[in-house]
């Protein structure tokens, strides 16, 4: 058996690695496991993931689950341009902070954003209060400001002059809070015009293939009460 | 100029470059002390605009987060191999711990400090269902750490001991040092701290820890500073976000 990836595209780290292993030609099998429907709660996906979540990878007997890990694991078992994960050892390490810091900041946020906005009331019927909606969006600000003035500066990607993996996981979760309707790159130019450069080196079809299902979050029919209730308390210890 | 580590030994993913680097890497020592408010100081803000330790210098290339920090002081110096070996499936678990550390160790064992010491310094109260809560989402995941990620395994990430039994030691060591008994009721836990400690040697631990295992003693004392107006703004925002 090769390369198995166990992806929803619904989910940021998913489309990252996604994006990466068509982008590189790397081939595999797609296993899709449907968050919304709680496939990734069955017995079986367990036997993949005891932790319940996407992305997973299996590679023969061999099982790896996060993101990140999946990403380098990829990385260095296939051949793939230097750029995403450079050689030299202070370009590498700036990717390695980038992807060490989004765990706890943009991760978070964009993924509060999309439940807070949309999934919570229209897939969950469960209203959110205004304050709780705003108090989110104010915290994505101050970490898009962070994106923008920590690690995006005036150079054409996060890390240098080349695209590299912390620029695929930026932009998969920015584009969360696209899906959820929030005009992220509005009243930033230099964040919108990095998201075209990122854009252009992925390839806009991939990238438009990618990111179809987020981009229609707005019109998931609601969930049924079982699902739903299956569904509650694993969402709300993921989004705290 | 050479290596300068910029800390403050109250703070878990500075233990753990603290120690990594007094393994034979040559550095100079930089405390930044939290509860003092020093990284809110203009001049650490110009080393870290965000404003956290551990931050790394070597001439003008800084590098911030732990485990970013770790691997590159691993590849850059010559220390042992078994640290972050290069064997694909090895450092790939490595990577998977410390995704998942991220997720789940970081910001739950840091809450104790939170509501036992930082919160009152400030005259803050962290409500009681909240500390419950804490509790709980620590004991799941200790057992996740002990399920999924040390298995039958002598180390997180196989037979020796890596980055990743370091990253996961001193975060579960800051609520021991407040009186948690994280260990009990969980032998083969144990004898993994157990191991890891032996590896690194009492001394170096006990150097390293010093300061967090004496800090109730500090706090019954009253001999902890009040962090100064600049820094209330963020830790309350801390205490804020505690689930
Ligand atoms: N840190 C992990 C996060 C994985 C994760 O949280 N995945 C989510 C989707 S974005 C999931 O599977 N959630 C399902 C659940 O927790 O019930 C990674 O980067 O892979
Ligand atoms: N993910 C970072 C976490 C760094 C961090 O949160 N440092 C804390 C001390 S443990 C800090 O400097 N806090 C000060 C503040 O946030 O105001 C790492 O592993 O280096």
């Amino acid at each position: 058996m090769g390369l198995e990836l166990y992806l929803d595209l619904l989910s940021q780290p998913c489309r990252a690695v996604y994006i990466f292993a068509k982008k590189n030609g790397i081939p595999f099998e797609l296993r899709p496991v449907e968050l919304i429907r709680g496939q990734h709660l069955s017995d079986a996906f367990a036997q993949v993931n005891p932790l319940k979540k996407v992305p997973a990878l299996r590679d023969g007997d061999f099982t790896l689950t996060e993101s990140v890990a999946i990403l380098l694991y990829l990385t260095r078992k296939y051949k793939v341009p230097d750029y995403w994960y450079p050689q030299d050892l202070q370009a590498r390490a700036l990717v390695d902070e980038y992807l060490a810091w989004q765990h706890t900041a943009l991760r978070r946020n964009c993924l509060r954003t999309l439940w807070h906005k949309v999934m919570f009331p229209v897939f969950m019927g469960e209203p959110v209060s205004p304050q709780m909606l705003a108090a989110t969006l104010a915290e994505l600000d101050v970490t898009l400001q962070l994106l923008e003035d920590k690690f995006l500066q005036n150079k054409a990607f996060l890390t240098g002059p080349h695209i590299s993996l912390a620029d695929l996981v930026a932009i998969t979760e920015l584009m969360h809070p696209v899906g959820a309707g929030c005009q992220v790159f509005e009243g930033r130019p230099k964040l919108a015009a990095w998201r075209q450069r990122v854009e252009a080196a992925v390839g806009k079809d991939l990238f438009r293939e990618a990111h179809e299902v987020i981009l229609k979050a707005k019109d998931f029919p609601p969930a049924d009460p079982t699902t739903k209730q299956k569904l509650m308390p694993r969402v709300l210890a993921m989004i705290q | 100029m050479g290596l300068e580590l910029y800390l403050d030994l109250l703070s878990q993913p500075c233990h753990a470059v603290y120690i990594f680097a007094k393994n034979g890497i040559p550095f100079e020592l930089r405390p930044v002390d939290l509860v003092k408010g020093q990284h809110v100081s203009k001049d650490f803000s110009q080393v870290n605009s965000l404003q956290k330790v551990p931050v790394l210098k070597e001439g003008d290339f800084i590098l911030t987060e732990s485990a970013a920090i770790l691997i590159y002081l691993s590849c850059k110096y010559p220390t042992a191999d078994h640290w972050y070996p290069s064997d694909l499936q090895t450092r790939a678990r490595i990577h998977e711990y410390l995704g998942w550390h991220a997720d789940c160790i970081r910001g739950t064992f840091g809450v104790p400090l939170w509501t036992q010491v930082l919160a009152p310094l400030m005259g803050a109260q962290v409500p009681e269902e909240k500390v419950a809560r804490n509790r709980a989402a620590m004991d799941q995941a200790l057992q996740w750490l002990e399920d999924k990620f040390l298995g039958d395994k002598a180390f997180l990430a196989g037979q020796q001991v890596t980055l990743a039994d370091l990253m996961a030691l001193e975060e579960l060591m800051q609520p021991v040092a407040l009186g948690y008994a994280l260990f009990e009721g969980r032998p083969q836990l144990a004898a993994w701290r157990g191991r890891v400690e032996a590896f690194l040697g009492a001394e170096l631990c006990q150097e390293a820890h010093g300061p967090i295992l004496s800090i109730l003693e500090q706090a019954a004392k009253k001999l902890l500073p009040v962090p100064p107006p600049a820094a209330h703004a963020t830790m309350l925002r801390r205490i804020a976000r505690i689930p």
